[in-house]
């Protein structure tokens, strides 16, 4: 099990109030996430939940009973942190068994699920090495798996793919879903990615400045934004925001349609501009494209045969069912 | 062609290395080979290098007038007691601020070094002064004491800069595992710390071993240790060179041979916080 509630949860600094009182409930097996640009209160709120951090004020539950003021260890969570943290001075094998000799299990029981997780992670050929003779990718899988070998109620994880490049990261967020799936375990992930939010998550709690701007699952962040901050964060490239007279036209102080919701034309449409940049990914072309009148230039969203290139002129329609409408302080109209 | 110019340069670099090397190590050197001489051949003119008698006649003398023992076990006495007493306070002072550091933590640790920057000659007196009244002139215990704190600053600044290595997400890592803050300090900063605190003892030991000046202004017979059987050779009863250097020898020779066997931990702790 592992039902994690927070009850108007304060964390401060001295003066400084880095989390005002928050509520938040996370429900048995489910992969949330954390999202939101870097000193948005993530992290903090993931070392409370840790119990790293000690909270100011509120409280938090972990299936029903009050750990605000438990030991990280009593909490029965397992974290993997961003530099890995593995003890430098023991073998793989000595890192991944280290929870379970602190919990006193006898020796066969460490040995059986060491293997055993070692299986699960790819990790038996290099189990005698120490952590200085791995990879990046090999060290993240050990940390893993110093996580899993405890059986937690819930895993953290703080921002476990940053260190390692591109490729790799691809991979192993795939690997971390699909331990997610097998494990059917909790699971808190943060990051600063919005593409490792959409891609994994049951649940994204996006943050600012330690608020939460909205819950739900990606899907609903991305169709239903509740605010312009939201609608700005989810989705890649990132939704259009125009103000002004346009968005008058649509009853709104702020109108947002996303790259991908424009029909484009040489003959005509609702907005003309000029190309700009444009980059061509392959499958798809974004064009960056400047209209007369509005304060930043339009990123649109087309296929990657379209044959527009520099100065060219293009008429663009946006898909009127895929207007988002906001007001003068950014939530969303309905 | 580059590479022709790339292997001229390290034969330079090379013999440079290694002509710097022997310039610096030929006095111990010459000092060495003087001890096995005669008194008439160690001011021979022009010197003479290695085709002479060697004799152990000064190492007889040297040992039967003074007694090199105990000197010996004075200069362990004072290196190994200031050491193990300096570690045993600069441990947890360059834990705690390493770990719990404060706003004025590095305040502290400027303090700390600029002690250093006071000649120790301007404090002789009060220091001679306070031992005279507290009776403990020529002692031991005073001097283990006073080479303590004199090498305090330096080397709680090697632990804090090595403790400031070890990532505080392993300690936390630690924590969340479920390790008990002895089982922290068992088995994973202890080990951790280890080479750190090895090198520092090594160089704080070869650091009392060579200190001169208190040794010599605060000891007369009982608390003497090396640097002082070493002056007593060096000129009251005129030149003798030869018995002079035999006692050099003999009073640098151990420390030269912990050196000898320690250098890549001295080397490693030395240069532990510039690589990396």
């Amino acid at each position: 099990m592992g039902r994690i509630t927070l009850d108007k949860v304060r964390k401060a600094f001295g003066d400084v109030e880095v989390i005002p009182p928050l509520d938040l409930r996370i429900e048995d097996g489910e992969f949330v996430v954390f999202v939101g640009p870097s000193g948005c209160g993530k992290s903090t709120l993931l070392r409370l939940i840790a119990g790293l951090e000690d909270v100011t004020s509120g409280e938090i539950r972990i299936d029903g009973t009050d750990a605000t003021h438990l030991s990280p260890a009593k909490r029965g969570l397992a974290m993997v942190f961003q530099s890995y943290a593995l003890y430098p001075h023991m073998t793989v094998r000595k890192n991944i068994a280290f929870p379970l000799k602190m919990a006193g299990m006898d020796q066969a029981e460490i040995d059986r699920r060491v293997d055993g997780a070692a299986k699960v992670l790819n990790l038996s050929s290099y189990i005698d090495r120490r952590p200085g003779q791995l990879s990046g990718g090999q060290r993240q899988r050990v940390a893993i798996g110093r996580a899993i070998v405890r059986e937690p109620s819930a895993f953290l994880f703080d921002e476990p793919l940053s260190n390692l490049d591109a490729a790799l990261r691809v991979g192993m967020r795939l690997e971390i879903s699909e331990l997610h799936k097998r494990l059917a375990t909790t699971m808190i992930y943060v990051t600063h990615d919005q593409v490792e939010a959409m891609t994994m998550a049951d649940k994204i709690v996006v943050l600012r400045a330690g608020h939460i701007e909205q819950v739900g699952s990606p899907l609903e962040l991305y169709r239903t934004p509740r605010n312009t901050f939201v609608a700005g964060f989810i989705g890649s490239p990132k939704m259009n925001l125009i103000e002004g007279a346009e968005a008058e036209k649509h009853g709104a102080h702020t109108i947002g349609v996303r790259p991908e919701h424009f029909q484009i034309s040489t003959e005509g449409g609702t907005w003309t501009g000029t190309i700009g940049v444009s980059e061509h990914l392959g499958s798809d072309t974004f064009f960056h494209v400047t209209v007369p009148g509005f304060a930043e230039p339009l990123t649109i969203r087309a296929g990657g045969e379209v044959d527009l290139h520099y100065g060219d002129t293009i008429h663009l329609t946006p898909d009127a069912s895929q207007i988002h409408r906001f007001d003068a302080k950014g939530l969303r109209l309905p | 062609m580059a590479r022709a110019v790339t292997t001229q340069r390290k034969i330079v670099f090379t013999a440079l290395a290694w002509g710097i090397g022997l310039m610096i190590f030929f006095p111990i050197l010459w000092t060495i080979l003087t001890s096995f001489k005669t008194e008439a051949t160690a001011i021979a003119d022009p010197p003479v290098f290695f085709n002479f008698d060697w004799t152990l006649e000064n190492y007889q003398v040297v040992q039967e007038r003074s007694d090199y023992m105990r000197y010996l076990w004075n200069s362990v006495a004072l290196a190994l007691g200031s050491t193990f007493l300096g570690i045993l306070i600069a441990v947890p002072a360059a834990w705690s601020m390493a770990f719990v550091p404060t706003r004025r933590t590095k305040n502290v640790l400027l303090w700390m070094l600029s002690t250093k920057m006071l000649p120790a000659v301007g404090v002789l007196y009060p220091i001679r002064l306070i031992l005279i009244q507290l009776g403990l002139l020529d002692s031991k215990i005073a001097l283990i004491f006073i080479l303590m704190l004199i090498n305090l600053p330096i080397i709680i600044w090697m632990l804090y800069t090595y403790f400031r290595e070890i990532p505080g997400e392993i300690l936390e890592a630690a924590r969340m595992d479920g390790a008990t803050l002895k089982d922290e300090i068992l088995y994973v900063l202890t080990p951790m710390a280890i080479p750190g605190i090895a090198s520092t003892v090594l160089l704080n030991i070869i650091l009392a071993w060579n200190e001169a000046f208190w040794t010599l202004t605060l000891t007369t017979v009982n608390a003497a240790p090396l640097t002082a059987f070493i002056a007593s050779y060096s000129s009251p009863e005129g030149l003798f060179y030869a018995k002079l250097s035999a006692a050099s020898t003999m009073a640098i020779a151990p420390i030269l041979i912990m050196g000898w066997f320690s250098q890549k931990q001295l080397v490693r702790g030395l240069t532990f916080g510039a690589v990396k």
